[in-house]
């Protein structure tokens, strides 16, 4: 009988293992869920540390108000089936009360306000942990964060002052009022992700797979068609077939032109990425702000 | 696919940020538009090559912010294996940075340049990985193409370091020429160097051995959580939730429970979804006992006849990361295994001199990047290993009390029963 793990199963089991050190050296956490992939994985991941309970901690979804129906759809169902509790801390809420200013134009985004709706609920809820589905693949300076990543009572990070973690010893120790935000994919990469998604039949959104939408082309990017975006002179809709790579404010969530239509077509066209998707986000400047807002999207942070 | 650690470790200038560069490009993890991007920087700046340790930066702009202080890690996958590096850069914090790093490493990769042969700095990195146990070590001697790809100059630098390296706690230990800028023995082989007939760095981090480096052989399980469903479906379930140490845990296995001292039988181990017939390092696994037993967050399953020792008294070589330095009689919150404590520092032996290997006795304190070696008495028990035989169980970490940083990395030499 074999006693070595794959990279993946390698990969699961320090996961699960960072949940279970959360839940037991924490007060209240909460795990960010948005409905994207990142999120479906970790909320999986929890499920199996767990098992056979319950997820012993909520969920939060910081809802900007311009989200696709199917993500929605797929939260709510995910929440149900397994029993957990959903918070949904709105960035609407926030502008009405005057904490957050809406942007303005054709090209508003509500993407930028949901720190100031994050922060909020994390001090409204007192959580003293935060999960996160963030990678360090996915952006250099993502690359240096910690697994436990330090914010003061102000919710920041500071990346010259970060813990040294050594082994598989996490240190979370914290005062009333900080915070530590947990990122229990770390290690994890994008093909890592929809490898899983793959060999443990993770559900996602059908947003992840190809199917036909009307979108147009504004900065190199292929934006949906939608309520929550203004389209602008110039910019001609056209019915393609696409799929999205990250999902969140519809605003500002670029698609891809794809005929991948199930998850081993789609770690094909990940793989071979390098290829294919080069041109359409051709300004190197593009690359990395597309990086960020995807961070952004995905992990909130 | 298996999964291989290893940190990188030099300085500035000695082409690791290159090295680095060049096994992400040949391995096709750099996108196009970034190796444009990268070579027109490159012609724009007058080089007359293109740089790729400008394919590792955001480094350059966080340099500018004062963070290249700090581990960076960085995935790349063959079809062989996938690997997670960890740069840890070099000047300030060096002790912390290549510790940290080294603490999950298979293997260590150290860069010295072929001209100016093995430094300080390159004795001081194999110091740490073999103080870390990290028990493959190689030695890249790079910019061999400044030196003529001389097969001699490259006998001399490894006959000097494995000289040094014999002195040392390192089970493998091997030798490649390189130029990591023209890549030379990387990936492909080189024509330059028809004398060396060994592997390329990539060849030789995809097949090195790293089967057996695990323990295997002493069971021990820290218990993390206990998960207690009381629901409907799983009324009575009770399982103690935690990660493989070492050993191998099956059904029907005897086990001893600590610090209790009880001895009852594995039920059963399951996995999400169902039981497993084994659980082996790293798996996180939740195992059910035959009685019921006060177990809890911090207790430990091992074997009746081979346990780890139960003790308050510790000696261990410490890594210290805080500007606030190290003394006897002070007081550190310990985190080990999954047990939490606090620890006065009852002695400190000695100072170890990393360049030399001299031991400095008579030092009134442990100052940020020192090494030293320590004895200290816990509030409550620790279930301890030797870390040459455990990196799990024989590895702890000092915390501040007062500021709740992480200012030392423990690795236990001996322990005192009682």
């Amino acid at each position: 009988m074999t006693t070595q793990l794959s990279h993946l199963k390698a990969l699961e089991s320090e996961s699960i293992h960072i949940f279970r050190e959360v839940a037991a050296e924490f007060e209240k956490p909460v795990l960010l869920f948005s409905g994207g992939k990142d999120s479906a994985v970790m909320l999986r991941l929890a499920e199996k540390a767990f098992w056979p309970a319950k997820i012993p901690f909520p969920v939060m979804h910081i809802d900007t108000g311009q989200n696709f129906d199917e993500a929605l759809d797929y939260r709510d169902r995910r929440v149900a089936e397994l029993g957990i509790k959903l918070i949904v801390a709105s960035v609407q809420d926030s502008i009405d009360s005057g904490r957050a200013i809406e942007e303005t134009g054709p090209k508003a985004s509500r993407n930028r306000l949901q720190t100031v709706t994050l922060l909020d609920a994390i001090t409204d809820n007192g959580f003293d942990a935060v999960f996160g589905g963030g990678r360090r693949d996915e952006e250099k300076a993502r690359a240096k964060e910690r697994v436990y990543s330090f914010r003061d009572e102000f919710g920041q990070w500071d990346p010259k002052n970060q813990r040294p973690e050594l082994w598989n010893l996490y240190n979370g120790r914290h005062r009333k009022g900080e915070h530590i935000r947990i990122f229990p994919l770390s290690n994890w990469t994008e093909l890592d992700v929809w490898q899983y998604v793959a060999d443990d039949e993770v559900e996602l959104p059908s947003l992840y797979y190809a199917h036909r939408r009307e979108v147009f082309r504004r900065d190199g990017m292929l934006l949906a068609v939608s309520p929550h975006v203004t389209v602008m002179e110039g910019e001609e809709p056209e019915e393609m077939m696409v799929r999205f790579r990250t999902v969140g404010d519809a605003s500002c969530t670029g698609a891809v032109a794809s005929s991948a239509t199930t998850v081993e077509q789609v770690i094909l066209e990940v793989a071979a990425s390098r290829l294919t998707e080069r041109g359409e986000t051709r300004a190197d400047d593009r690359i990395s702000e597309a990086g960020m807002e995807d961070r952004k999207r995905e992990g909130y942070f | 696919m298996e999964l291989l650690r290893f940190a990188t470790a030099g300085s500035v200038d000695d082409g690791k940020s290159t090295l680095i560069g060049r096994m992400l490009l040949e391995t096709k993890q750099i996108f196009e538009d970034q190796l444009e991007a990268v070579e027109r920087t490159s012609r724009d700046k007058g080089f007359d090559y293109t740089n790729l340790a400008l394919l590792t930066d955001g480094l350059r702009a966080e340099r500018e912010q004062g963070i290249t202080i700090d581990v960076a890690y960085r995935y790349f996958a063959t079809p062989r294996r996938k690997f997670i590096i960890a740069d840890t850069p070099g000047h300030i914090q060096y002790t912390r940075n290549m510790v940290t790093g080294a603490s999950t490493a298979d293997l260590a990769l150290v860069l010295v340049d072929a001209r100016k042969g093995v430094l300080e700095q390159s004795k001081r990195h194999a110091v740490i990985a073999s103080l870390l146990q990290v028990r493959h070590l190689v030695l890249c001697v790079n910019k061999m193409d400044l030196v003529e790809f001389d097969e001699a100059r490259f006998d001399e630098i490894c006959e000097e370091f494995s000289d040094f390296a014999a002195k040392l706690d390192i089970d493998d230990l091997a030798f490649i020429p390189v130029s990591a800028l023209l890549g030379d023995n990387v990936v492909t082989h080189s024509p330059n160097t028809p004398w060396y007939e060994g592997p390329t760095l990539l060849h030789h981090l995809e097949h090195v051995y790293i089967g057996s480096d695990r323990n295997l052989i002493d069971a021990r399980f820290p218990v993390q959580y206990v998960v207690r469903p009381m629901s409907h479906d799983h009324h009575d379930y009770r399982g103690y939730a935690g990660q493989v140490a070492s050993g191998i845990f099956r059904p029907g296995d005897e086990v001893l429970v600590l610090p209790s001292g009880f001895t009852t039988t594995i039920a059963g181990i399951d996995e999400h979804g169902g039981p497993v017939e084994q659980a082996y390092p790293p798996m996180s696994v939740n195992i059910r006992l035959a009685e019921e037993l006060d177990v809890s967050r911090g207790d430990m399953f091992a074997r009746p006849n081979n346990a780890p020792t139960v003790t308050q008294d510790v000696d261990a070589m410490i890594c210290w990361f805080s500007e606030r330095p190290l003394q006897a009689g002070q007081i550190y919150g310990v985190k080990h295994t999954t047990r939490t404590a606090r620890a006065r520092i009852q002695e400190l032996n000695y100072r170890l001199d990393v360049n030399s290997l001299h031991r400095e006795d008579d030092q009134p304190a442990l100052a940020m990047n020192d090494i030293g070696r320590i004895s200290m008495r816990t509030t409550v028990p620790l279930f301890v290993d030797e870390y040459r035989r455990n990196r799990i169980t024989g590895s702890f970490i000092l915390i501040d009390e007062g500021t709740f940083e992480t200012v030392g990395a423990g690795m236990i030499l001996a322990a005192s029963a009682g």
